[in-house]
C-alpha cells in the first residue's frame, strides 16, 4: 500500500461549482458521469477489475478477489434482533418483489452478491410512533460470504434502524433501503469489524415523495471496509442526510463513495462525512458525487468530507463532485478540507496544562462529536465515542 | 510570594546549518508582582527565552537551570510547566480544529486546578473577562484561533491568562500587530491579572509602545543572546529615542 505523509494538508471550497473536480490527479483524462456508470445484478456482466475503474482505483483490490469476482456463500446467517413493535425481521426468497427496487450494483463485487445470495433479510417498518430497531451480526467467518437485505418503511412510518456488524468476516453484501411517502427513517451501519476483516457493502436508498432518510455510516474496525450509500431521490420533497464517521488507524483502509442523484422537484440532499488518521499506513477514501438532473429542478444540495490527521505516514483521499444539469437550483455547494494536528498545535494545548493523551482526545473529541450528535441516539453515540477512544489509547502515539 | 529564577542558560537550536547557539548566559530573577521588560533587536533571543521557560522541544538546554521556587523547571514537561503556574502568551497563537475556546478553557482550568470548576461561578467568570476584554459571546463557540484576527488572538491569550492564573506570565511579542484600541485592552488585562493575583510578568518586546500601558519595574537588553545592558524604566525611554543601534555596533566589534 502507498503510504504518502501529508506534509501539506489541502483545502477546497466551492460554491456552486459547474464543473467537476479532477478525479484524483488525472488532469486532462475527461471524468466519465455518474450517471452513465453501467449496473447489472449479475456478477458475468462485469468485465475483470483491473483497479484502473473509478468504482476501484483507491482500493487495494488485489486483497479482495475472493470477493470481487470468486464464489460466495450465499446462504443465511445467524444474527440477534431484540423484538420492536412495529418492525419484523424475516428471511425472503430471491423472487420477492422489492428486491432490485431501490438500487442496482454498479461494480462486480456488489454484483456478485446479488448473484449469489440465497435468500434476502427484509427489515420491515409501521407505524407512526417513533422505534428503535437493532440488529446485530457478528462472526460471520473467514470464508467469502454473501448477503442481500432490504429495510423497508411504510408510508408515514418512522424509525431508526441501527445494523451492528462485529467480528470477523469476509463479506460483500447490498443493502435496499426503500422508504415510502411521507416516512421518516434513520439508518444506522456500524462497522466495528475485527482486525482482519474485510467488507464490502453497496447500500441503495429509494426515498418517497416527502419522505427522509438518515443514513450514517460509522467505521471504526476492520482491514478492508468500504461502505458506498447510493440515494435517488426521484419523488418530489424526498430528503437524504448522509453522515459519516471513520477512524483509520494502522493497516487500515477504510472508504465510502457516497452518491446522491437528485432526480426530482424539491429534493434535498445533505453529506457530510468525518474522518481521523492515525498511524503508519492508515488510508481513507472518500468520494463524494451528487447529481442534479434536469428533473431536479429547485433542489438544495450539499456535501462535504473533512479528514484530521494525528500523525505522519497516513493517506487521506478526499474527491468532491458535483453535475448540474438545469439551471435552476435553489442551492448546490462543496467542500473538502484535510487538516493536521501537529507538534505545535499539541505543544499550545499542554503549555495550557493539558496533558498530551488528554490533547489529542479533545481534539479528536471536538472534530468527530458534532456528526455523532446528529444521529441524534444518546446510547449509540456514547458507544460510538467510546469506541474512539479506544482507538485512540491503542493508536502508536508519535513521541 | 514565588520566585522564577535563571541562572547561565545556554540554548541551542538544531538548523539545517548544524547546532546554533542561541542564549549565551542568560540570568534572570522574576519575583512576584514584578514586572520585567525584556527588550532587543530581532534574532537577540527574546522569543528563544519564551519557549525555553515553557518547555518547547525544538530548543535545547546546553547548561544553566531554570527553578520555580526552587523547583526544576527543566525537568518538568510542557504541561508540568504549566500546572506549576508558568504561562506563556505566544505571538502566533496556532489554531486548534474541533475544539470550542469555551471547551479548551474549561479543559485547561480542569488541568491547571486539577479539578473541574464549579460550573456556575466558572461561567461567570468567563462571560466577566470576556466583556473586560471587549470579546463578543459567540467567540466561546468559535474554534480555537481559527479564522481570529491578529488582535483577536491576542486577547484570546490574555482571556486564558486572567482565567489560569498562573504565578509567572511570558508574553511574547504579545504586542506586536495590535492597533492601539487593542493593545489598551490587552494592557489592561494585564495589568488587572497582576493586581488580582501578584502574577509576575516577563514582557517580551521588541518596540517601546507597550510600555506606555503595561509599566515595567526592570528593563533587560538582549543582544546576540545575552543581557547587555539592563536598568530600571528610564532605560526603555532612552531606547525609544535611540534604538537599538548602540548595542549593534558594540556587538558587531566584538
Amino acid at each position: 500500500m502507498t503510504t504518502t505523509s501529508p506534509a501539506t494538508s489541502s483545502t477546497e471550497t466551492e460554491q456552486h461549482g459547474f464543473k467537476a473536480h479532477s478525479d484524483g490527479g488525472d488532469a486532462f483524462v475527461p471524468v466519465q458521469t455518474r450517471s452513465e456508470r453501467f449496473g447489472s445484478t449479475n456478477v458475468a456482466d462485469f468485465p475483470a477489475v483491473t483497479g484502473r475503474e473509478p468504482a476501484w482505483k483507491y482500493t487495494p483490490v488485489a486483497q479482495l478477489s475472493d470477493l470481487i469476482d470468486g464464489e460466495l456463500n450465499g446462504s443465511e446467517y445467524p444474527f440477534e434482533a431484540p423484538a420492536v413493535d412495529g418492525v419484523t425481521v424475516a428471511w425472503v426468497g430471491r423472487d420477492d418483489k422489492r428486491i432490485g427496487t431501490a438500487g442496482t450494483p454498479e461494480n462486480k463485487a456488489a454484483a456478485n452478491a446479488w448473484t449469489a445470495f440465497e435468500k434476502a433479510l427484509v427489515i420491515s417498518v409501521t407505524g407512526e410512533e417513533e422505534k428503535t430497531f437493532r440488529l446485530h451480526r457478528t462472526d460471520l467467518g473467514d470464508g467469502a460470504r454473501a448477503a442481500h437485505t432490504v429495510i423497508e418503511a411504510a408510508p408515514h412510518s418512522r424509525a431508526l434502524v441501527i445494523l451492528e456488524n462485529a467480528g470477523q468476516a469476509a463479506l460483500t453484501e447490498n443493502i435496499e433501503i426503500i422508504v415510502g411517502d411521507g416516512a421518516q427513517l434513520t439508518v444506522v451501519s456500524v462497522q466495528e469489524w475485527a482486525e482482519d476483516a474485510r467488507h464490502l457493502a453497496e447500500h441503495f436508498a429509494e426515498i418517497g415523495r416527502d419522505a427522509k432518510l438518515k443514513h450514517v455510516a460509522v467505521t471504526l474496525g476492520g482491514k478492508i471496509v468500504r461502505v458506498n450509500p447510493s440515494t435517488h431521490l426521484g419523488s418530489q420533497g424526498a430528503d437524504i442526510e448522509a453522515l459519516g464517521v471513520y477512524f483509520a488507524d494502522a493497516h487500515q483502509h477504510l472508504e465510502q463513495h457516497v452518491y446522491v442523484d437528485h432526480d426530482a422537484e424539491n429534493t434535498r440532499s445533505r453529506v457530510s462525512y468525518k474522518g481521523a488518521l492515525q498511524g503508519e499506513g492508515a488510508h481513507t477514501v472518500w468520494i463524494g458525487d451528487v447529481l442534479i438532473r434536469q428533473t431536479g429542478t429547485a433542489t438544495d444540495s450539499y456535501e462535504e468530507n473533512r479528514n484530521l490527521v494525528l500523525s505522519e505516514g497516513t493517506r487521506a483521499d478526499s474527491v468532491p463532485n458535483l453535475e448540474i444539469e438545469t439551471g435552476d437550483i435553489a442551492g448546490a455547494g462543496h467542500a473538502s478540507a484535510t487538516g493536521r494536528f501537529d507538534d505545535e498545535q499539541l505543544f499550545y494545548l499542554m503549555a495550557r496544562g493539558i496533558a498530551e493523551a488528554d490533547a489529542r482526545r479533545l481534539v479528536v473529541h471536538g472534530f468527530l462529536v458534532e456528526i455523532i450528535q446528529r444521529i441524534g441516539d444518546a446510547e449509540l453515540g456514547e458507544r460510538i465515542e467510546a469506541a474512539i477512544e479506544r482507538e485512540l489509547a491503542a493508536g502508536d502515539l508519535p513521541s | 510570594m514565588s520566585v522564577l529564577e535563571i541562572r547561565d542558560l545556554h540554548v541551542s537550536v538544531e538548523t539545517d546549518q548544524g547546532t546554533k547557539p542561541i542564549l549565551r548566559g542568560v540570568d534572570l530573577t522574576l519575583n512576584s508582582n514584578e514586572t520585567h521588560a525584556i527588550m532587543g533587536p530581532n534574532g537577540s533571543g527574546k522569543s528563544t527565552l519564551a519557549y525555553t521557560i515553557a518547555g518547547h522541544p525544538k530548543y535545547t538546554v546546553d547548561s544553566g537551570s531554570i527553578t520555580l521556587d526552587g523547583e526544576d523547571v527543566l525537568e518538568m514537561s510542557v504541561d508540568e510547566r504549566a500546572r506549576a503556574g508558568i504561562f506563556l502568551a505566544m505571538q502566533y497563537p496556532v489554531e486548534i480544529p474541533g475544539v470550542t475556546v469555551s471547551n479548551f478553557l474549561r479543559t485547561a482550568k480542569t488541568a491547571i486546578d486539577g479539578e473541574a470548576p464549579a460550573i456556575r461561578t466558572w461561567i461567570k467568570d468567563v462571560r466577566t473577562a470576556m466583556d473586560n476584554l471587549r470579546m463578543d459571546k459567540v467567540f466561546a463557540e468559535r474554534n480555537v484561533n481559527e479564522g481570529f484576527s491578529g488582535g483577536e488572538k491576542k486577547r484570546h491569550e490574555i482571556l486564558q491568562l486572567e482565567l489560569l492564573k498562573p504565578k509567572f506570565a511570558v508574553l511574547d511579542e504579545t504586542d506586536s500587530g495590535l492597533d492601539v484600541d487593542a493593545l489598551k485592552i490587552v494592557s489592561e488585562g494585564v495589568n488587572r491579572a497582576q493586581e488580582n493575583t501578584d502574577l509576575g510578568v516577563l514582557l517580551i518586546t521588541h518596540y517601546t509602545r507597550i510600555l506606555r500601558y503595561i509599566k515595567p519595574d526592570h528593563v533587560h537588553v538582549f543582544v546576540n543572546g545575552k543581557v547587555a545592558e539592563q536598568g530600571g524604566p528610564e532605560l526603555a525611554d532612552r531606547l525609544e529615542n535611540e534604538g537599538y543601534d548602540r548595542y549593534l555596533q558594540t556587538a558587531d566589534q566584538a
